[in-house]
């Protein structure tokens, strides 16, 4: 092994082996808060590495021989470094970092054993994470992706005393099980055209001209699939506003800054196959724009402020498989980039609303920002990065994904997104208005969360400003849109604010009556009821699945076990017919000897001849 | 008198044997019923070692008297043995063995 692999195996062990630790010494896993000390001392050590890899920036591979076979390995491990997975390694051991040290002041009222079964957990999500990162191979990459579906039922179902959180949490890892069974049809059928499932092998038979495989469009969308599902993509968004069911830190990490965005991860990773099938990425980026404004329009109406969050990940998700689709794979991972930031950011910021106020309603919110001026500020600030001002994070990137569809001359899903940027504005700012400027009070007395939360905050709001400025004074890179994008995309964002301004903060136009009037109150009509989707799938559920297992259920009661029933009833009848000939008298016996040799002269006498 | 005449009175005294041990309800009739049976089959064998010139009918006989003696020695002290622990003999009684 060259020295250069030791660092990211640094990082993908230390996590594993808190978790090993945690996992196996129960003690320490029961004290609660020790638990979260060696999980986030793990973290730390991994974040400090991850940036040493970061900075070394070079690109490296190392593999090992896995699954044995004639002529080769089928299948190896090990590990892919390169600037893709450099930068996502260092996003999330941070954000995985700063959770974990919040959730310490969050969960700080849970029972010890609670406490140390969630940062037990953490560490294995970290992990899992960090290692499809780093993947070198479908294979890996399939395993650590189910690791992480994994994790996200385990950290959605950490209540799991409350219905609705193992309710959401069944929920989210079938739905996403939909999708990964695409996934692994794809991947072997891959194998099956290929032989290898290694990218490096794969990325060059690409470029060699050597992939004209018949059915490779098939391939690849199985394979997007697995991507759909996990990155909550239409038709299969549908888990993960109900994932909000989990702790609020855990919807910052997973739900937000990195699991979801794992599907992303794995087109932009795949990025030179996916280029061979254009019909595939148009698809992409279609499904991505359409997600993306279908999400906003229900976040619109949602009053409960996780949910708003998780609509609006869904549609910035939309924004990034867009971008993919548009063959701008720069700017869908530099948006999921700084998404992870500012959106870690507004989902901890909701948390320390949540913790103080103790509810998820923004219409029970109101005036925090005077009771909690500083988490105002760093949620204005995640706000004003997630509607795309400049000069925060969020600006540049939506622009450059913007500029990448644009360029791709898919005008409607341009349009769309763009629709979508002044719709992203427009509910985030309502949910600032309503819930920190509103006139409506906030039940008991709200106050500034502590240190360990804020801290946390302040430091995703200053990266936030940074990584901005950063890229601004870069420039040049994403600018490659037409002039007036920039200008337009800020007087969307401006559009949005200001519509949100008038209706929620001064009262000129009526909520009620805008969302009364024609177009607006069909489609109110809808996104309240979520478009039908999950009630379609209810409805799917109970019909389809349901019903049929009460045919398979009926056909095992009354066909496979009458079948048995009446053999087995007629065995015992008919035992206690022949039971009869038992006498037990000897006598009887010898009769029957007596008539049977009697019988057998005879045969012998007249059927021989 | 022929051959056939001594086989039909074994095969007479057969029959009858085995009707005995077929029809009596006593366990000592039943042991009777089987002497004849054995009887029966000592006359063919005499009667066979004679008009054959064989002598090996002969010693077969002299090996089934006195076989028959220990069997009915056997069969008696069973009778006795059940009749100890059940009080009869009566064969229809004799039935723990029904299904």
């Amino acid at each position: 092994m060259d020295l250069g692999v030791r660092a990211p195996l640094l990082v993908l062990g230390l996590p594993f082996a808190a978790f090993l630790v945690l996992a196996v010494v129960a003690p320490l896993r029961r004290a609660g808060r020790a638990a979260g000390a060696v999980s986030i001392l793990a973290a730390a050590v991994a974040h400090v590495a991850a940036l040493g890899v970061w900075r070394d920036g070079a690109r490296r591979t190392a593999t090992w021989a896995w699954i044995p076979a004639d002529g080769g390995p089928m299948a190896t491990v090990g590990l892919l470094v390169d600037p893709l997975s450099s930068a996502m390694l260092v996003l999330v051991t941070l954000v995985s970092l700063l959770v974990q040290v919040y959730s310490l002041a969050y969960l700080g009222d849970e029972r010890a054993p609670a406490l140390g079964r969630y940062y037990t957990y953490q560490s294995l999500f970290a992990f899992s994470m960090l290692g499809l990162v780093l993947s070198p191979s479908f294979v890996q990459m399939f395993v650590f992706w189910e690791l992480v579906g994994l994790c996200s039922y385990l950290l959605i179902g950490y209540w799991y005393e409350r219905p609705s959180a193992a309710r959401a949490a069944v929920k989210a890892f079938w739905i996403t099980k939909l999708g990964d069974l695409g996934f692994v049809v794809g991947i072997v059928m891959l194998w099956g055209a290929t032989g290898t499932f290694e990218f490096q092998a794969l990325f060059t038979k690409a470029q060699e001209h050597a992939l004209a495989i018949e059915g490779l469009g098939t391939i690849m969308f199985l394979i997007y699939l697995g991507a759909v599902g996990k990155s909550a993509q239409f038709p299969l968004h549908v888990w993960l506003p109900d994932a909000m069911e989990g702790p609020t830190p855990v919807s910052a990490l997973i739900h937000a800054a990195t699991m979801v965005t794992a599907g992303v991860f794995l087109v932009a990773r795949a990025q030179p196959l996916f280029a061979l099938t254009p019909d595939v990425l148009t698809l992409i980026g279609w499904v991505g724009a359409f997600t993306a404004l279908l999400a906003a329009s229900m976040a619109c109406v949602e009053g409960d402020i996780k949910r708003v969050l998780a609509y609006s990940t869904v549609s910035q998700l939309g924004y990034m498989m867009a971008a993919a689709g548009a063959g701008a794979a720069y700017a869908s991972v530099l948006h999921l980039l700084t998404h992870g930031l500012f959106k870690a950011l507004l989902f901890l910021g909701a948390g320390a609303v949540i913790h103080v106020v103790g509810t998820n309603d923004i219409f029970r919110m109101g005036g925090l920002f005077r009771v909690m001026p500083q988490t105002g500020v760093l949620f204005i600030v995640g706000t004003l990065a997630l509607a795309g001002l400049p000069p925060l994070a969020g600006f540049f990137s939506k622009e450059a994904v913007l500029a990448g569809v644009w360029e791709a001359r898919m005008t409607w899903p341009f349009l769309m997104l763009a629709l979508t940027a002044f719709l992203t504005a427009f509910y985030m700012f309502r949910v600032v208005f309503i819930a920190f400027f509103g006139r409506a009070l906030a039940p008991g007395h709200p106050h500034e969360a502590p240190w360990l939360m804020r801290g946390p905050l302040w430091l995703l709001a200053v990266l936030t400003v940074l990584v901005g400025l950063r890229l601004g004074l870069a420039g040049g890179d994403a600018h490659h849109g037409p002039g007036w994008l920039a200008p337009a995309s800020v007087a969307l964002a401006l559009g949005g604010i200001l519509l949100a301004w008038a209706t929620y903060q001064r009262g000129v136009v009526d909520p009620a009556r805008l969302a009364g009037t024609f177009p607006l109150s069909l489609l109110d009509f809808l996104a309240r009821r979520r478009y039908g989707l999950d009630a379609l799938y209810d409805g799917l559920y109970r019909g389809f699945i349901l019903g049929f297992s009460r045919l398979i259920g009926w056909i095992d009661r009354y066909l496979v076990d009458g079948v048995l029933n009446f053999l087995s009833a007629w065995t015992l009848r008919a035992g206690d017919l022949v039971r009869r000939i038992q006498s037990g008298q000897a006598q009887d016996y010898v009769y029957g000897v007596a008539f049977g040799v009697l019988l057998l002269f005879v045969w012998a006498q007249w059927w021989r001849r | 008198m022929s051959l056939y005449g001594y086989l039909t009175l074994a095969a007479l005294v057969f029959a009858i044997g085995l009707f005995g041990v077929l029809t009596r309800r006593n366990a000592i009739g039943i042991l009777l019923g089987i002497e004849l049976m054995l009887n029966a089959v000592n006359i063919n064998l005499v009667a066979f070692a004679r008009f054959r010139a064989d002598v090996a009918g002969l010693v077969f006989t002299l090996f089934t008297i006195s076989i028959t003696v220990a069997e009915v020695a056997v069969g008696l002290a069973i009778v006795i043995a059940i009749f100890r622990v059940r009080r009869t003999v009566e064969a229809d009684r004799l039935d723990l063995l029904r299904g």
